[in-house]
C-alpha cells in the first residue's frame, strides 16, 4: 500500500470511486481504529503519529502528533467535554482535495477522527463543512449513521470503555471560518471572528474546553499510519517530509486534476507528467503553489520538491499543495486585483489593518490596471503591504496571507506593474487574453 | 426591524422546523450555539430569512433578534432578502478567473438581464458571486441550487440554464 489516502477510491473505480462501508471494511477499514482504541493507550497513539511526522495538510504544516500532545489529559483537563473538530471548510481558492476525499471515502475520515478523538480523549467530534459541499455533507452524515449502527461511533466504541459522538456541522459561509479560532466561534453559533491567542485551542477551544482542529486530509492519513507504523509512513516520502499528499493542479494545463503522490514530488513532475504540461499556445509565467494565499513561484523553481522546507526556503509555502498555474495570457496586475478582491471581501472586519487596508490595496490595483496609476504607486503598495501583512498587527493571519501573493507579484513581475503605470493602462488588455 | 415582538409571528415556525432545530440543540452545550444551524434549517424550507422568521428563531433559541441578525448578516449563505426559485453562484476566485470567469460573467449578465445580488423579474434566478467552489480542475465553475457545474463555456450557458425552470 503506497497510497494511504486514495487507494480504496482507485479500487472502487467501477462504482464511480465511491467507497461503501463494505468495501472500506474489506480493505482493512476500521481495523486501525479498533486496534488503537482497544489495545493502545492514548499517549501511545499520539507517539506513533508524532514519530511519523505527519504535518497538517490544511496549509500551516504543524506536526499533528505534537499538536495533540498539547491537550491536557485526565484530571488536568478539568470537568466537561473535550473536542476534536475536523476542518472541512475547504475554501482556499484553487483547493479541491478535501471534497474529493470526503465524497469518495467518507469512512476514512470517520476512522481518522475516531483515532484522533481517542488520542486526545475527546468525547465529542464535529466535522465543520462548508455550506456548498452538499454531497460531501450527506455522504458523511450517512457514513456516521452506518458507523454508529455497527457500534463504531457512540457509546463504548468497538466494545471498549471509550465513547465519542460525531456530528456534521454545515457552515453558513465565509472563508475566514477556515481560521481555526474563527471556526470555533462559528461552531458555537457566533460570527466567525478569529480569537486572540493565547489561549490556544488545545487548552481553551470550543466552548472554552480543550479542542483540536485538524484538516480533513490530515485526519485521513491517521488510519494508515496506525496500521503500518511510523517508519513505513516516513518511507513513503521521496524528500525530507514523510508520507504522501493529494497534490492538485488547475489552470491552463492539458490535464488538470488531483493525484496522491509522495511528499517531495518535484513541481516539474506534477506539471509536466501528471498535469500533462501547458495547453498549446500558452506558456507558464508562474504558479501559486498551495492556494491563493501562497507566494508566487516562477519557472526557475520547477525543480523544487513539494516539501514544506524547500518551498518555504524559496519564499513561498506548500499551503494546501494544490497549485494554480498562471499562463502568459494573464495580466498579473488584474490577477492581483482578483486575489485582493477576494481577501478584502473575506476579511471578517474585526481588525483595522485588514478591514481597511485590503480594500485600499484592491482599489490601488484597480487604478493601476485601468490607467489611473501614478509614479510612486508601487512604493506605496509595498509600504502598505508591509504594514498590512506584518504578523502581530491583527488577530489572525488573513491579511498576512493576502500579502504573500502581493509582495511576490511585485518581486517577480515588477516590470509589468511599471508598464501599466508608464503606458496608462493594461498592455495585455487587447492582447492574447482578448 | 421592530423592537416590539409580535407574539403571533413567534409561533410561526412549523413543527418540523422546531423539531429539526431542537435536534441540533441536542448535541450542543447551549441553545444559542444552534443559531447558524437554525437559520439554515428555516431557510431550507422558506428560501430566505424574513424578519418574522428571525424573531421566531431568536425566541426559540432564547436570544435577542438583534444578536441573531448580526450573525445572520455575517454569513453569505444566509439570505435576509427573498431569492428566486433557483440560486446561481458563479465562482470568481483565482482558478476560475484564469480559465475565463470574465466571459462567463458577461454572458450571464446578458442572458439573465441582472447583476450580482439581483433576482430576475420572473423570480426564476438569483445571481450571487461566490468564492472558490472546490472544483478547480473543472474551472470555470458555477453552482445552481445544489448542483456543481464545471467546464462552463459562454456558448453552453443556455443549455445549462434551461434545466432550471
Amino acid at each position: 500500500m503506497n497510497k494511504p489516502l486514495t487507494e480504496r477510491i482507485d479500487a472502487a473505480e467501477g462504482s464511480g470511486g465511491r467507497v461503501s462501508l463494505d468495501a472500506y471494511e474489506r480493505a482493512d477499514g476500521y481495523s486501525a481504529a479498533r486496534a488503537a482504541i482497544t489495545s493502545m493507550t492514548p499517549e501511545e497513539v499520539q507517539g506513533v503519529v508524532k514519530d511519523a511526522n505527519l504535518r497538517g495538510r490544511g496549509g500551516a504544516g504543524f506536526p499533528t502528533g505534537v499538536k495533540w500532545s498539547f491537550v491536557p489529559m485526565g484530571d488536568a483537563a478539568g470537568p466537561g467535554h473535550k473536542y476534536l473538530v475536523c476542518n472541512a471548510d475547504e475554501m482556499e481558492p484553487g483547493t479541491f482535495k478535501d471534497r474529493y476525499l470526503m465524497e469518495n471515502d467518507p469512512h476514512l475520515l470517520i476512522e481518522g477522527m475516531l483515532i484522533g478523538a481517542y488520542a486526545i480523549q475527546a468525547d465529542r467530534g464535529y466535522i465543520f463543512i462548508r455550506g456548498e459541499y452538499h454531497d460531501a455533507a450527506r455522504r458523511l452524515e450517512q457514513a456516521i449513521a452506518e458507523a454508529r449502527a455497527k457500534g463504531y461511533v457512540g457509546d463504548q466504541v468497538f466494545g471498549s470503555s471509550f465513547s465519542v459522538e460525531l456530528a456534521v456541522h454545515r457552515s453558513g459561509g465565509r472563508y475566514i471560518c477556515g481560521e481555526e479560532t474563527a471556526l470555533l466561534n462559528a461552531l458555537e453559533g457566533k460570527r466567525a471572528e478569529p480569537r486572540t491567542k493565547p489561549p490556544f485551542p488545545p487548552v481553551s477551544g470550543a466552548w472554552g474546553r480543550p479542542t483540536i482542529v485538524n484538516n480533513v486530509e490530515t485526519l485521513c492519513n491517521v488510519p494508515a499510519i496506525l496500521r503500518n507504523g511510523a517508519a513505513w509512513y516516513h518511507a513513503l516520502g521521496v524528500g525530507e517530509d514523510a508520507g504522501t499528499k493529494v497534490f492538485g493542479v488547475s489552470g491552463r494545463v492539458r490535464n488538470p486534476g488531483l493525484w496522491e503522490l509522495p511528499m517531495g514530488t518535484p513541481i516539474r513532475e506534477l506539471l509536466e507528467v501528471h498535469a500533462g504540461g501547458m495547453q498549446d499556445g500558452f506558456e507558464l509565467r508562474g504558479i501559486l503553489p498551495g492556494g491563493a494565499s501562497t507566494d508566487f513561484l516562477t519557472a526557475e523553481h520547477l525543480d523544487l520538491p513539494m516539501d514544506y522546507g524547500p518551498i518555504q526556503a524559496a519564499g513561498s509555502r506548500l499551503g494546501t499543495g494544490t497549485m494554480i498555474v498562471i499562463d502568459d495570457s494573464v495580466c498579473i496586475v488584474d490577477l492581483s486585483r482578483n486575489l485582493q478582491h477576494f481577501f478584502a471581501q473575506e476579511s471578517c472586519g474585526f481588525c483595522t489593518p485588514c478591514r481597511e487596508g485590503l480594500p485600499w490595496i484592491e482599489q490601488l490595483l484597480a487604478d493601476i490596471e485601468e490607467g489611473r496609476g501614478q509614479p510612486g504607486d508601487l512604493e506605496l503598495l509595498e509600504k502598505n503591504a508591509e504594514f498590512i501583512g506584518a504578523p502581530g498587527n491583527t488577530f489572525c493571519l488573513h491579511a498576512t496571507g493576502a500579502m504573500e501573493p502581493m509582495n511576490s507579484a511585485l518581486k517577480y513581475f515588477r516590470a509589468e506593474f511599471e508598464a501599466h503605470i508608464e503606458q496608462g493602462g493594461c498592455p495585455l488588455r487587447h492582447g492574447k487574453a482578448g | 426591524m421592530s423592537e416590539v415582538v409580535n407574539v403571533q409571528l413567534i409561533s410561526a415556525l412549523s413543527k418540523a422546523e422546531t423539531a429539526a432545530i431542537e435536534a441540533e440543540i441536542a448535541h450542543l452545550p447551549n441553545r444559542e450555539s444552534a443559531a447558524i444551524s437554525a437559520l439554515r434549517i428555516v431557510q431550507e424550507r422558506r428560501g430566505w430569512i424574513s424578519d418574522e422568521s428571525l424573531h421566531a428563531i431568536a425566541h426559540l433559541l432564547g436570544m435577542s433578534a438583534h444578536a441573531l441578525d448580526s450573525i445572520a448578516t455575517f454569513y453569505n449563505l444566509i439570505y435576509r432578502r427573498p431569492v428566486g426559485r433557483h440560486v446561481l453562484m458563479l465562482c470568481d476566485s483565482v482558478s476560475c478567473y484564469v480559465m475565463g470567469y470574465a466571459g462567463i460573467r458577461e454572458a450571464l449578465i446578458e442572458k439573465l438581464g441582472i447583476h450580482e445580488g439581483e433576482t430576475t423579474a420572473d423570480g426564476r434566478f438569483t445571481y450571487l458571486p461566490n468564492v472558490c467552489l472546490g472544483a478547480c480542475d473543472r474551472a470555470p465553475v458555477l453552482m445552481i441550487d445544489e448542483d456543481l457545474i464545471g467546464n462552463v463555456a459562454p456558448e453552453g450557458l443556455d443549455e445549462v440554464l434551461a434545466r432550471y425552470e
